[in-house]
Parts: structure tokens; C-alpha cells; sequence
């Protein structure tokens, strides 16, 4: 690999990083703003909702992480950002057995252990494969 | 009305990030992405009208998201998203033209059945 190419790796993976975090801190404050909102379900409900301290904060957590990803998918393809972000599913398995002393299923390890290995298949693949920068997959 | 949100999700979501990745791939790479950056990454966003459509989408999705997260809990709404690796990479095979070899279908599956079992 040239030092281009390892440079654009690193780019990637640092960024990738970003946006997993983002993604897992505006999703637990959303969870959160809902479980401590009222029934929601009508428009109007929803609408009070969105205006509360927790839901703000996802919601502003939410856009950056878009942002973040908006800029990964110019890097890379959809098939690849996919699966690599979903490593999120695990640090919120991870956070939930860590900190909040969750028991985690058989099942649900299985499960963070298919994830992981998703993961890894897809980050050995060349993270572009259309355009300029297309490479083989 | 659980199974109305979650197909609202999945295809929401999936024609969302469709979009994004057709936009960004024709936009070409954004080199900065440090936070003094982040207006000038939301006025590409806002310039190119697919991108816009994309933002409706996510909006629909995440409110969609949100009611769900009302009325069921994260253990179900979680599995809803998985469905979604899939349908997307099929999608970005034939409607993006990505290149994918063994890896990149191997990982999707993988990927699809570890976030459903992953709510259990």
C-alpha cells in the first residue's frame, strides 16, 4: 500500500470512529428523552417531546453524526460504511454489560460476535470501489 | 401499527442512504471534516437537491424511530434496522454499481443476523 493510500486508510478509519461514537451518544440520549417523555405517540405529543433537554441534544448529536457520515460516504462506498458502522450494536452491548450492569444472552453475544466478524470481512475490502477512486472490491 | 413503523423505518432509511451515497460519490471526496469545517459540509448538503430529499427521508425515519421508541421497547426496534444491510447492499449492487465481491456480501449477512440476534 503507498502512503497515499494508508494515508486515505487511516482518514477512514479515524472517521469511522467519529461517526460510530456520534451515532451511540445521540441514540442514548434520545432512549433516554423518550423514556422519561410522556405518551408521544399523537403529533402533538411528539412535537412537546422534541423540545425537551434530552431529545435537543440527540437531535444536535444526530446531525453532526449525518455530517460525519455525509463525509465518510464521499470516501467510500455504501456497502462498506455500512457493515463497519454497525460495530456500534456492540459498544452499546459492551456499554450495557460495563456500566449499567445489563445481563447479556447467549444470543446476544452471538449475535456481537457475528457483528465483529461482519465487520472485519468487510474492513479488509478496498473501501471504494466506483468512481476516480474506484479500486477492486 | 409496531410493523407500520418499522417498514416506514426500513424504507425510509434505505432510500435515505441510497441517495447519500449517490450524492456524495458524485460530489467527490470532502477533505476537511475538523468542526470549524462542519458549515461548509452542511452547505453541500443543502446545494444538491437529492441530498436535500435524503435529509426528508432521515427525518421521516428518525420521527418513525421515535414513535416506536414510544410505544415498544429498544430490544424491538433494534432487529427493525437489520432488515435494512441487506435491502441496501442489494440496492447499492445495482443502483450504485458497487463492486462487490464474497467479503462485502458475506459481511452484510453477517452483519444483518448478529443486529437481530444482538436483540434477543
Amino acid at each position: 500500500m503507498s502512503s497515499g493510500a494508508r494515508r486515505i486508510g487511516i482518514k477512514i478509519w479515524l472517521l469511522t470512529v467519529v461517526v460510530i461514537l456520534r451515532n451511540l451518544l445521540g441514540n442514548f440520549a434520545l432512549s433516554w428523552g423518550m423514556k422519561h417523555a410522556p405518551e408521544a405517540l399523537s403529533p402533538l405529543g411528539l412535537l412537546k417531546t422534541v423540545f425537551t433537554p434530552w431529545i435537543l441534544l440527540g437531535i444536535a448529536l444526530l446531525i453532526l453524526w449525518m455530517l460525519t457520515r455525509l463525509t465518510l460516504l464521499s470516501w467510500a462506498d455504501l456497502t462498506f460504511v455500512l457493515p463497519v458502522t454497525a460495530v456500534g450494536y456492540v459498544l452499546t452491548v459492551m456499554a450495557g454489560k460495563l456500566f449499567l450492569g445489563e445481563h447479556v444472552s447467549p444470543w446476544r453475544w452471538t449475535g456481537t460476535l457475528l457483528i465483529v466478524a461482519g465487520t472485519i470481512l468487510v474492513g479488509t475490502t478496498y473501501p471504494k470501489t466506483t468512481g476516480d477512486g474506484g479500486g477492486p472490491a | 401499527m409496531r410493523w407500520l413503523l418499522v417498514a416506514v423505518i426500513v424504507c425510509s432509511t434505505t432510500v435515505s442512504d441510497l441517495l447519500q451515497s449517490r450524492e456524495m460519490k458524485q460530489h467527490g471526496e470532502i477533505d476537511e471534516f475538523h468542526p470549524g469545517r462542519w458549515s461548509r459540509i452542511m452547505l453541500v448538503a443543502l446545494q444538491r437537491r437529492y441530498l436535500v430529499l435524503s435529509i426528508l427521508f432521515l427525518t421521516v425515519s428518525f420521527f418513525a424511530f421515535l414513535a416506536l421508541l414510544s410505544i415498544a421497547d429498544l430490544s424491538f426496534a433494534v432487529p427493525a434496522t437489520a432488515a435494512s444491510y441487506v435491502v441496501e447492499t442489494i440496492l447499492a449492487k445495482f443502483l450504485l454499481k458497487e463492486r462487490l465481491n464474497w467479503k462485502r456480501w458475506a459481511g452484510a449477512g453477517l452483519v444483518a443476523c448478529g443486529v437481530a440476534l444482538v436483540s434477543m
